[in-house]
């Protein structure tokens, strides 16, 4: 069995008296969509910022692609990362955010071409070439100069999509890509996402939008006050939950 | 159900043109005006009161205005306040940074620094920096526990000139750093975290993305000290540096005409911020890209618009008919 791209034992999170996650276990593997589905407060977006070390885990343990995040083990004790190393490997892990997070300053094509440039250090030209068609993959190509205020919701998030792929990653986190869009605008970044899963992307996504779980992930977690209470392929748990909190949860939302 | 042509033809709203604008008689405000006449009268009062004072001789004014060892005043006080300025913004920069240290040594020591030269009064600051050869006569720089050193004497290292910029330096790096905190706070942590999970270090985040975005705060109130630091340096007579406040008060306490001298300081005083005023506009609109859709119209515009579109009604593009929707329910 090939190494799984996310490992996660009994992973523990708390913040302050807060415990956020409390024991989660799950494993995607390389090239597998994986979506998490829950209520406000339940711990999604928490356990998806630990994956890259936006949050520090308390216990258990947490790898991307073999190697612990935040942490090297050599025999039985474990090191901190220097700063240095943690952003090395943050640097092959993108992150799409709600809020978009676009950099206000920078035209759409320098937000894509920022982190290639300065944490890569790859030269100017290739990088304009692959920024280029990044934009044109999402539908942007008219959009190259153009600073994000001036671009709608659904436009900002598809240049923050391209400004990750930018790095090249192995693997794609989504923390709620679509939960600060309008409704009209939900579509063309599902589209896109649809896009990068056909082509192979390991993708973690946390979402609202059941149809697009149910039709992209291959497979899904229910999550809830910092547990996983159920998981399996997407279709199965949606469709037939199992167990009482999933069933009252998405009669809500479905 | 009704088809579209309906609503065209609904004489009611004729959708295929647009309304006239509103031709209404303004209300009037006599009070405006009553406020306008008083406040002039009182200005023009007192201007006049001064301009035609009795021992006020303009001549002298004149005389000195463009007197060679006044300009050579104005060039020294923009220098020591160009060198100061760039004391206070650099060492500001880096006392803010170290401020939002997590190490809480080199967080406490930037706050004991502003704390220090926030609370004395600058006036004093110089006045420090100028007589420190009386308590510290030579300078020794050296390495640890080598014999490898320089010695100077203190009077010949610490010029008055040095002394000043050192005390408005100092004392300006404490206020800028408030400033450059400030702006560094208004970046949104989402900036941050978008630049980390890009793989970027600290530095480059703060380099590359806040403090980009700081500047936008940031510029405005540093405007306001460059403009206050030209006025301040003149505190630098007690350190007998030879600007602009100093060398009219060699010049008056020459002839007596005090208020004739204090007078051609000020107009240059006036001059130089006034520019500066107007460098700062362009300033804050080249950092100020991106951030929002329009950028602020620049004093020339302003002026322009005051001056020959005041009443002019804000422009309108050429009419294009609204599209015709069917109606479901009627």
């Amino acid at each position: 069995m090939a190494t799984p791209m996310v490992l996660a034992e009994s992973v523990y999170k708390c913040f302050g008296r807060l415990e956020v996650l409390r024991g989660i276990n799950l494993s995607v593997a390389p090239r597998e969509v994986l979506c998490i589905v829950g209520p406000s407060g339940s711990g999604k977006s928490t356990f998806l910022r630990c994956i890259n070390h936006l949050e520090k885990i308390d216990g258990g343990r947490l790898s991307v692609d073999g190697e612990l995040v935040g942490y090297r083990q050599r025999g039985d004790k474990i090191y901190e990362l220097p700063d240095r190393e943690v952003c090395r490997k943050r640097a092959e892990i993108g992150m799409v955010f709600q809020r978009f997070n676009l950099f206000p300053h920078m035209t759409a094509l320098e937000n894509i071409m920022e982190a290639p440039l300065r944490v890569k250090g790859e030269a100017q030209k290739a990088v304009e070439e692959r920024g280029r068609a990044l934009l044109k993959r999402v539908g942007l190509a008219d959009k190259v100069d153009v600073y994000p205020n001036h671009l709608s919701g659904g436009q900002q998030q598809r240049v923050a999509i391209a400004r990750a792929l930018a790095m090249q990653p192995k693997l794609m986190l989504f923390d709620e890509p679509t939960s600060a869009l309008d409704p009209e605008l939900v579509g063309e970044v599902l589209d896109v996402m649809r896009g990068l899963a056909q082509d192979g992307m390991t993708m973690v996504v946390v979402t609202h939008e059941m149809g697009f779980a149910r039709e992209v992930g291959d497979s899904l977690v229910f999550m809830d006050g910092g547990v996983i209470v159920e998981s399996g392929s997407p279709r199965e748990v949606l469709s037939n939950p199992q167990h009482e909190r999933t069933r009252s949860f998405l009669s809500k939302v479905l | 159900m009704s088809t579209g042509s309906d609503a065209i033809s609904d004489p009611t709203f004729p959708a295929a043109q647009r309304p006239d604008a509103i031709k209404a008689i303004p209300v009037r405000h006599p009070w405006r005006w009553v406020a306008a006449v008083v406040v002039l009268a009182f200005a023009a009062a007192v201007i006049y009161t001064f301009a035609t004072a009795p021992g006020l001789q303009w001549s002298v004014v004149g005389q000195f205005l463009f007197y060679p060892e006044i300009l050579r005043g104005i060039l020294v006080t923009l220098e020591l306040t160009a060198i100061a300025m760039v004391i206070g913004v650099v060492l500001g920069v880096i006392l803010a940074v170290m401020r939002l240290s997590v190490n809480p040594i080199v967080s406490s020591v930037s706050w004991f620094y502003i704390w220090f030269f926030r609370g004395t009064p600058v006036l004093v600051q110089i006045f420090f920096w100028f007589n420190i050869g009386s308590i510290l006569p030579y300078l020794h720089i050296g390495i640890p526990f080598t014999h490898l050193f320089w010695i100077g004497t203190t009077n010949k290292i610490i010029t008055p000139l040095l002394a000043a910029i050192l005390g408005l330096g100092l004392n300006e790096a404490a206020y800028m750093s408030e400033i450059v905190r400030a702006g560094i706070i208004s970046v949104d942590t989402g900036q941050t975290e978008a630049a980390q999970a890009l793989g970027m270090t600290r530095v480059l985040v703060m380099r590359r993305i806040v403090l980009p975005q700081a500047m936008r705060v940031i510029i405005p109130p540093t405007g306001n000290e460059t403009i206050s630091m030209l006025k301040t340096s003149s505190l630098a007579y007690i350190a007998t540096v030879g600007e602009l406040f100093f060398i009219q008060k060699e010049i008056s306490n020459f002839n007596y005409d005090i208020i004739e001298l204090a007078i051609v300081a000020s107009i240059w005083y006036l001059a130089m911020t006034s520019v500066l005023t107007f460098g700062q506009y362009y300033l804050e609109r080249y950092f100020a890209r991106g951030a929002s859709r329009l950028l602020p119209p620049t004093p020339l515009q302003r002026l322009r618009r005051l001056l020959f579109h005041f009443h002019d009604p804000p422009p309108v593009g050429p009419f294009e008919p609204p599209p015709i929707y069917e109606e479901r329910l009627r």
